[in-house]
């Protein structure tokens, strides 16, 4: 019973799908927009691969970048003060850093009225927007992206934010009528839609580095998308050389268990 | 039931003779993994899937209770308490990329365990019921990954919900009215991710309770084997412990290195870069994609595009989704050769691999975006999946002719020993 019952649910799966087949178009819709849209370019950054580090100096000039420039417009949410130390600042230099914002959003007390504060090494970096409608009205009815995650949260990850960042250039001649950027739009062939709010962030010689270090676009975005990687996941180093720490001691339980199968096994043919 | 040559719990201290005479819990583990349970000699490295499936469920239950004590099921807070787990709580990055890995790694075990059974038989007679709560296993596995995928509250987790529960609306007349009642809400929200929250906490406990009834039903027979030719005598077993719970401890330490690289080299490779953005209800992701793991069933779910027979094209593709998993219950039944292992098998071992290449191409449809060449790969890859089980199948198992068979596992085994010695010598 079983089997002709499902011969016949076969053959009706089967007709169903013969005649989907032959009713959906073999040819998708042009889409002009992927002619344009390029891939990111690659960004190698001293946390990369199997054996990475911090680059403490780059990170604390990112940090920079994301202060002078991106925190304009954009959150960090998740990030708290207290963990810059993660790059070679001392309890004091954090506890002064916190301080230098005195717009952390806080209760008064005494009246309970909305007041502001100075920071404390546990207040997380502060919104540049008190909420998300003062951010659209302010940004041409679009929302700048918190970017604690940001390297995490986008195809191409920092490959990505860093060409986004570099990749601002005039719409090419033969962009059609309808792919040109409209008004608040600026053309970035990194971006999916090709057109993107933000306008061209960086500007060769915008951020001056306490340590001399080149501030042309290329070098700060290389800088701040080295921040936002580090922001996005904090442990990533720890993560990695705890890896192997995990998997040396994992391969020698595994050769043990080897030997201990042979051994057991030796007088058994199987 | 066990074999007649089964060696018998035999306590010699006084504690474990009192224990045994009260509560015999040391004779039932010694009688289910330990010396009394006679195992085929000649199980290969498949028969390690099984074993492993309960190892990553366990790495899955005790990640998961940690993770519950810092996450919190509330729609306005969940996203940031996965975050507040992977920056704050000590070790919590470890925790939740191992059980997000975990996950993976569960279901490619369970995949290559239920390749195996496949390949060799293992669902046929005596061991149907092994098989059918097997497939129960797995369903209650998808469930609970669904949900578990939920519970971050990213982008993916919330639109992978909604079109899930979208599946329901598909049901004529009453399909949206049980989509509301099951999500609480006209859309996923906050009742829907502290349901999801309370069932992906409970399923775990229901699939343990379920693997034990799968390995009981498996000790009434015993193991199946490579051959698919059933034990005779004594020769042709060995007690599990210590021969198979040595060979399963080797097999433990690879499973846990590719575990552990995938987890601290590679934790995001498999995930999706938009469930790192926090669900928002106003914002549909360009491709909203399911986890890897069901890929291929999402390619039938949209291979799926005509209106056919006054059943429209959205609940032809539910129905056949969950046709695809469903008829696995029947394969004990569709397939009524009496050889259980396709290495006697050369009609089926052809169409068995066809099959293996027809679920990769779904797999890789799955993923991909809904346009062509993938929308006619995965009409032609479903029509072939259907086709298999329904209709190849129960045709081959009539008309193959299978190759001669040794006449017992022994004699499989000393065969081989033999080949491999001229072989040596010529």
């Amino acid at each position: 019973m079983v089997r002709p019952l499902g011969f016949l649910v076969g053959l009706g799966f089967i007709a169903a799908l013969v005649l989907a087949i032959f009713t959906t178009p073999l040819k998708n819709e042009p889409n002009a927009s992927h002619e344009f849209h390029k891939h990111p370019r690659h960004l190698a950054l001293s946390s990369d691969g199997l054996f990475p580090h911090w680059d403490k100096a780059q990170l604390q000039r990112g940090m920079q970048v994301y202060k002078e420039v991106c925190s304009a417009c954009h959150s960090l949410n998740l990030v708290a003060f207290r963990n810059i130390a993660d790059f070679g600042y001392t309890e004091g230099q954090v506890k002064s850093f916190a301080k230098s914002y005195d717009n952390i959003p806080s209760i008064n007390p005494d009246t309970g009225e909305p007041a502001t504060r100075t920071g404390l090494p546990s207040d997380h970096f502060p919104s540049p927007y008190p909420n998300e409608v003062a951010a659209r009205a302010a940004n041409n009815n679009a929302l700048p992206p918190d970017l604690s995650l940001i390297t995490k949260a986008r195809e191409g990850g920092k490959d990505y934010v860093y060409s986004l960042l570099t990749g601002y250039q005039n719409p090419p001649k033969n962009l059609p009528k309808e792919l040109q950027p409209g008004t608040g739009l600026h053309f970035n062939p990194y971006f999916a839609n090709l057109n993107l709010a933000m306008a061209k962030p960086l500007n060769d010689g915008q951020v001056t580095f306490a340590d001399g270090s080149k501030n042309d676009v290329e070098h700060m975005a290389r800088d701040v998308t080295a921040f936002l990687v580090w922001t996005a996941e904090p442990n990533l180093v720890k993560r990695v050389w705890t890896g192997w720490a995990v998997l040396l001691f994992i391969a020698i339980f595994t050769t043990l268990t080897y030997l201990s199968y042979r051994n057991i096994w030796a007088d058994k043919k199987h | 039931m066990s074999f007649p040559w089964a060696k018998n719990y035999e306590p010699q201290q006084p504690l474990m003779k009192w224990l045994d005479e009260k509560l015999p819990l040391p004779r039932l583990v010694y009688n289910a993994v330990g010396a009394g349970y006679p195992v085929p000699r000649n199980l290969n490295y498949f028969w390690n899937f099984g074993v492993l499936a309960g190892a990553a469920l366990a790495i899955q239950i005790v990640t998961g209770i940690v993770l519950a004590m810092h996450y919190a099921a509330n729609a306005g807070v969940a996203f940031n308490s996965v975050e507040h787990i992977m920056r704050d709580v000590n070790a919590g990055w470890f925790i939740r990329y191992a059980h997000m890995n975990g996950a993976s790694m569960f279901f490619i075990v369970v995949y290559l365990h239920i390749f195996r059974g496949l390949y060799y038989g293992s669902y046929k007679a005596p061991r149907e019921m092994v098989w059918l709560l097997g497939v129960v296993i797995f369903l209650l596995m998808m469930a609970t990954a669904f949900m578990g995928y939920v519970l971050p509250w990213g982008q993916m987790s919330f639109w992978g919900a909604q079109v899930i529960t979208g599946f329901f609306s598909a049901i004529p007349m009453v399909g949206e009215p049980i989509r509301q009642w099951l999500l609480g809400g006209f859309a996923p929200d906050n009742a829907a991710l502290n349901r999801f929250f309370s069932l992906h906490y409970l399923l775990p406990f229901v699939i343990a309770g379920v693997i034990i009834l799968h390995i009981w039903a498996l000790h009434i027979p015993g193991s199946s084997n490579p051959t698919g030719i059933e034990v005779k005598d004594e020769q042709d077993t060995v007690p599990f412990h210590p021969y198979y719970t040595a060979k399963d401890g080797f097999g433990l330490g690879v499973f846990l290195f590719v575990f552990a690289a995938l987890t601290f080299f590679t934790p995001n490779l498999l995930g999706h870069a938009d469930n790192y953005i926090a669900a928002n209800p106003l914002s549909t992701p360009a491709h909203i994609v399911p986890e890897w793991y069901f890929w291929p069933f999402y390619a039938i779910l949209r291979a799926f595009t005509f209106n056919f027979l006054w059943i429209d094209a959205k609940l032809w593709g539910v129905i056949a989704m969950f046709a695809a998993i469903a008829l696995l219950f029947f394969l004990p039944w569709l397939d009524s050769s009496p050889v259980k292992s396709s290495t006697y098998r050369p009609l089926n071992r052809i169409f068995f691999w066809i099959l293996v290449v027809d679920v990769l191409i779904l797999g890789y449809c799955g993923k991909s975006p809904a346009e062509q060449p993938y929308v006619i790969l995965s009409q032609l890859g479903s029509i072939y999946y259907f086709a298999h089980f329904l209709i190849i199948l129960p045709i081959i198992s009539r008309i193959e002719r299978p190759l001669p068979m040794p006449n017992s596992i022994t004699e499989a085994v000393l065969a081989k020993h033999a080949d491999d010695k001229s072989a040596a010598t010529a």
